[in-house]
């Protein structure tokens, strides 16, 4: 990944970042959800209500079949009018209840929110009610299905009022690109957002491994030449503990500090001076001073 | 690790404080257990299972979420952990949802929603409805007029599919055969089922449609009622008026109303979107998208009675009087529920208006 994709990518991450002040007054970091990512949750979810919706139907089809068979036509027998009965409430449900049911719920996220890592959450901090996840559940019909269905039908050919009906719901679907905070119309009605909600794993601390500051010395210029973005990185390749990876920033290192690099001790040069290079930037930060990569 | 019997996490102390030479990592280590016993409650509340959770850690909650959020507060001064910082982020994030999460269940939210969540949301936007109710009068007498004066509009307004035999021209009594009952059950259910799934829609299409300022919510209205016009027209110049009012009343005292209802609901937001008052926009769309939700989730249960009415109490009920009687039931029961039970009183304090 070159260097301006990766300042672009941050940039993008940087604009995402929202506070929120808790009740108690406590500034919390938000990312707002990309919009790719809430296309992607999106489509999950339509496939999973679709396939889980057909599945069913084949299922009851097979039932119904048999119900079928034996008696012919014309008047209804009870379990098979049960079965219709079923199935349209079975897609009532599907169209309506199932993002209802799942937001709800304590993860406050559907199935294909959860697989990328996104929540619903209210925007003013509050708590998420119910009425609001109702509000924005309803909306979602004329922003979802009604544009789906009326592309499938085919309405869009039809004349000026067609035409006009496409403009029309255009006009819901591309809601969420217009504004910063990526909402769609049932988010502005029911005041809430979508943000990032990961789960990440503690990692191990990295300055546990046995030190190492008497064997490699690093003065301040050497120091001096990378910021806290270079620093992240390191971290990164450290985490990763490829020995592949470690060889060549060693050399790069090396390279920009002038040392002579030498061969089998990768991890322990790199562990040595990530532990220098943090001592000093986390010794600078205390004095108000960052440095955020190496240009600056 | 010992192992997990109890469902109870035992956490492993952390590495030899003093082994850490960063003063930032001996900082992570020293608050690292407190971190990952709040991580343990809150995958349990994510799972929903609040059983899981020792008395102890409960109590706690509070303490481990303020001391999780000040430690990422310091973090971010002192600290150039990313993994660490990552972490504390994500953690606070958590327990932020759920010590802030929605707390009452489905079942604590259904039962203060029909004992008055419902009807005072109702009474909220009295003045949408009764627009709304203007609007819908309104569209139900121009169907009747431009029908009245040129029969040609019957089929511009109605879909051909919709009539089923209903249009002008039809004898009397073919009109009067499409308001007879059925002799048996059969079938009913799934009519109604159909009927109750299809009348929903449009309801919420009403109410979402309301985002708009209103307008084409209040066009959808017109537009439905004049349809209801065109064909009460019909009926009467048969000399069939009073008895498809009365097979109208039957679903239609309640349907009508639940129609109104959402209507009424998707033209509030609009409302105060054009008119926010002394709030801003989005939060006064988000006030009024919270309160239209009750009435909409309350238009939901109306419908589903709409619909059981017009399958079976509808076809099983061939008199007039009989028909008539259900509606103005129905209609009496809807009115005093919504004019007569009071605003529930909040257990937890929150303000619901």
């Amino acid at each position: 990944m070159s260097s301006s994709v990766v300042a672009r990518l941050n940039a993008g991450q940087q604009k995402r970042q929202r506070e929120l002040v808790t009740p108690e007054g406590l500034a919390l970091p938000l990312t707002i959800a990309s919009r790719g990512s809430r296309a992607g949750a999106l489509l999950l979810d339509l496939l999973i209500v679709f396939f889980g919706t057909i599945a069913i139907l084949i299922v009851l089809g097979l039932m119904g079949f048999g119900l079928l068979d034996s008696d012919i036509q014309e008047e209804m027998s009870a379990p098979l009018e049960f079965l219709v009965v079923i199935v349209i409430l079975l897609i009532f449900l599907a169209r309506y209840g199932y993002f209802l049911f799942f937001e709800l719920g304590p993860k406050g996220a559907t199935p294909g929110k959860r697989m990328l890592g996104i929540r619903v959450a209210a925007r003013d901090g509050g708590r998420l009610t119910a009425e609001a996840v109702i509000a924005r559940n309803l909306m979602r019909d004329v922003e979802v299905f009604i544009p789906t269905f009326f592309l499938l039908s085919g309405g869009q050919a039809e004349g000026v009022m067609g035409a006009a009906a496409f403009i029309w719901l255009a006009v819901f679907v591309l809601f969420p690109v217009f504004n910063k905070d990526h909402l769609r119309a049932g988010d502005l009605v029911a005041g809430t957002w979508v943000v990032e909600a990961q789960k990440v794993k503690l990692e191990e601390a990295l300055s546990t491994a046995p030190d190492r500051s008497e064997e490699y010395r690093f003065g301040d210029a050497e120091l001096e030449v990378y910021g806290e973005h270079e620093l992240q990185v390191l971290e990164g390749v450290l985490r990763q503990d490829n020995p592949e990876a470690m060889r060549e920033v060693m050399f790069a290192i090396c390279r920009k500090i002038g040392w002579q690099p030498g061969s089998g001790h990768e991890r322990e040069f790199l562990e040595a001076f990530y532990a220098a290079l943090r001592a000093h930037l986390e010794r600078n930060m205390r004095f108000g001073v960052r440095k955020a990569d190496k240009y600056s | 690790m010992a192992l997990n019997l109890f469902g109870h996490n035992e956490i492993d102390p952390p590495a030899a404080i003093t082994a850490a030479t960063l003063r930032s990592d001996r900082f992570r280590l020293q608050r690292e257990v407190d971190w990952q016993r709040l991580e343990q409650i809150v995958d349990a509340l994510e799972r929903n299972r609040p059983g899981r959770i020792a008395d102890d850690d409960l109590m706690e909650l509070p303490v481990l979420y303020r001391k999780a959020a000040s430690s990422l507060a310091v973090a971010r001064e002192t600290s150039l952990d990313a993994a660490t910082l990552a972490y504390l982020e994500s953690l606070v994030r958590r327990a932020w949802f759920q010590v802030y999460g929605p707390r009452t269940g489905l079942f604590a939210w259904l039962r203060h929603f029909l004992l008055g969540g419902w009807s005072a949301s109702v009474r909220d936007i009295w003045l949408d409805i009764c627009s709304a109710l203007f609007v819908m009068v309104a569209g139900t007498a121009v169907g009747w007029i431009l029908v009245a004066n040129d029969r040609e509009w019957f089929f511009s307004l109605v879909p051909g599919a919709m009539s089923g035999g209903r249009q002008p021209g039809a004898s009397r009594e073919e009109l009067a055969e499409t308001l007879q009952g059925t002799e048996g059950a059969e079938g009913l259910a799934a009519f109604a089922a159909y009927l109750f799934s299809n009348n929903t829609g449009v309801c919420i299409m009403a109410f979402a449609l309301g985002f708009c300022f209103g307008i084409p919510t209040l066009l959808l209205l017109v537009y439905n009622m004049a349809l209801l016009g065109a064909m009460l027209w019909l009926f009467s110049d048969a000399g069939l008026g009073i008895d498809f009012a009365g097979w109208l009343s039957v679903h239609g005292t309640t349907e009508l109303f639940a129609i109104l209802l959402s209507g009424a609901a998707g033209m509030h937001i609009g409302r105060s979107m054009a008119f926010p008052g002394s709030k801003s926009v989005l939060s006064a769309a988000a006030a009024a998208g919270r309160r239209s939700a009750q009435v909409m989730a309350g238009c939901t249960v109306m419908l589903v009675v709409a619909g059981i009415l017009e399958g079976y109490a509808r076809q099983l009920v061939p008199t007039t009087e009989g028909r008539f009687a259900i509606g103005a039931v129905m209609l009496f029961f809807w009115i005093t529920y919504f004019a007569f039970v009071p605003r529930p009183r909040d257990h937890d304090g929150e303000a619901r208006r």
